[in-house]
């Protein structure tokens, strides 16, 4: 994979055409990722090289929709990091049952887990009942995945390690019914998340909240589309709200980033400033 | 041969194994070694995560586990994360992902040097060390396509020879050395008096 200049060429027109075309804005993402993704897209899915793929997703919305299964990563799991769900609980939730009622934004939710696990977190802390989870994600296909809080029981199992770690109460499988191979989230945890499409490369803020926790989404865009992430979370959190990132992430690198401040550095816990 | 501008980066990937033949070659690297340093080593997903403090304790150079977004500095050695990808992006800086492991690991050695390679060229190094299975070999053929220097641990001193074998046969002149003699070479790479 070269990244000759007339390579990089390409990229652009084929992320100006799925803007265009299909409305979505993929041009400020991190380009060495999307580069591999993009390539990895036109092997899997059998074309000569990336032109014969933009000339065919130009006109075509199955193959879009194929595209976009590589170009949105969908890696999650449930108590992901169990020590950044038992900081929120240790210190985060504290803070929060000081509220009245409670808006926690899930951002780039991918199938669910993140915006279940704090479900039950907060289930567990008594503040779930005032509390109204936002989860949102561009990916059509893992919002339905997440709607419908149905995971296969293995990967339930698996996460119970997790969930222990992070602090659990109880055991994760009263959060679940098992059906065949399938855990089905329960209804309780369902009814307090809302799941919806958003982008945080071309979408508002939608309502003021107390908490945004975004893992592992900004890793995939290029800093200045993280300053307009930043940005949006900062506008959208109340006064010292709390903002949580991946394990690996920080505000440090990003424009803007000094309007958040280290609440929990290990665990990359932020709060606003002002 | 052409010749080989001075190297500015060492991207270094290994395996079961690979800490061990690791801590034989960092030591060699001055604390102010002109050239930044990345490390993937498949190790299990740990908190908080040791690995960048025994490379440290091993290492002059300033030592930490690489973080999203941070500009590439030369003297520091990178550690990748577990389960994040290590990527290098412009700048050069660093880009993490979480995308899908590749030869069943993340992060990957094929995607370090791959994206090192692109960002380098001929001024980047890579080193294969001891591993039981094929990532590392696709990337550091992709460093020497880019014109690069590329070494491979000696088999015969590898507690697991697969890496370094799939590494030797991928490329076409990979210099083939004992841990302790991989050092040296590269600092006669850094101060140019190789041959
Ligand atoms: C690696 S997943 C992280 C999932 C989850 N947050 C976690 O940590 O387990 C990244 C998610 O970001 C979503 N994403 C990518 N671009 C986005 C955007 N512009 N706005 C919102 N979500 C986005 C992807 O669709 C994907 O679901």
């Amino acid at each position: 994979m070269a990244a000759t200049a007339s390579h990089d060429a390409e990229v652009d027109a084929l992320l100006d055409t799925l803007f265009r075309v299909h409305h979505y804005d993929f041009r400020a993402y991190s380009r060495v990722s999307l580069r591999r993704r993009l390539a990895a897209a036109v092997e899997r899915l059998g074309y000569a090289d990336l032109a014969a793929l933009h000339a065919h997703v130009a006109r075509d919305g199955t193959v879009f929709n194929r595209l976009l299964g590589f170009l949105t990563v969908q890696v999650s799991e449930m108590f992901r990091d169990p020590h950044y769900f038992l900081a929120l609980r240790e210190s985060v939730v504290p803070l929060l049952s000081t509220y009245p009622s409670l808006r926690v934004w899930v951002a780039g939710c991918s199938s669910g887990e993140e915006a279940y696990s704090l479900a039950i977190l907060l289930h567990e802390e008594g503040l779930l009942e005032r509390t109204m989870i936002y989860a949102t994600d561009i990916n059509p296909v893992a919002l339905e995945k997440a709607a419908a809080g149905i995971y296969p029981v293995e990967a339930m199992r698996a996460y119970t390690t997790n969930y222990q770690q992070a602090g659990g109460k109880a055991s994760l499988s009263d959060y679940y019914t098992a059906a065949y191979d399938n855990a089905v989230m329960s209804r309780p945890m369902r009814e307090r998340i809302t799941f919806a499409d958003h982008s945080l490369a071309t979408d508002t803020v939608f309502a003021e909240v107390h908490l945004v926790s975004c893992r592992n989404v900004l890793i995939y865009f290029d800093a200045k589309l993280q300053a307009h992430a930043l940005g949006l979370f900062a506008d959208a959190l109340c006064r010292r709200g709390f903002l949580g990132l991946g394990a690996r992430e920080s505000v440090r690198f990003t424009a803007g980033g000094d309007r958040f401040a280290d609440f929990a550095r290990e665990d990359r816990i932020f709060r606003k400033v002002a | 041969m052409a010749a080989h501008p001075p190297l500015r980066a060492l991207a270094i990937g290994g395996s079961a194994g690979g800490l061990d033949a690791l801590t034989q070659i960092l030591p060699h690297l001055p604390a102010r070694a002109p050239l930044a340093v990345f490390v993937v080593l498949h190790v299990r997903r740990q908190r908080p995560s040791i690995l960048a403090d025994i490379v440290a304790s091993h290492c002059g150079m300033e030592v930490h586990e690489a973080e999203d977004k941070e500009p590439v500095r030369a003297g520091v050695v990178y550690v990748a994360p577990p389960d994040y990808h290590l990527l290098i992006a412009d700048g050069p800086s660093i880009a993490l992902s979480v995308d899908d492991a590749i030869h069943f690991s993340r992060p990957s050695i094929d995607a370090l040097f791959e994206t090192a390679a692109e960002q380098y060229g001929p001024a980047l190094a890579g080193i294969v060390l001891s591993g039981a299975n094929a990532d590392g070999a696709a990337g550091l053929a992709a460093i020497e396509r880019q014109g690069g220097r590329v070494f491979v641990q000696e088999p015969a001193t590898a507690q697991a020879r697969e890496m370094v074998e799939a590494a030797a046969a991928a490329t076409r002149a990979a210099t083939i050395a004992p841990p302790a003699a991989l050092g040296p070479a590269i600092v006669a790479l850094m101060t140019g008096t190789a041959a």
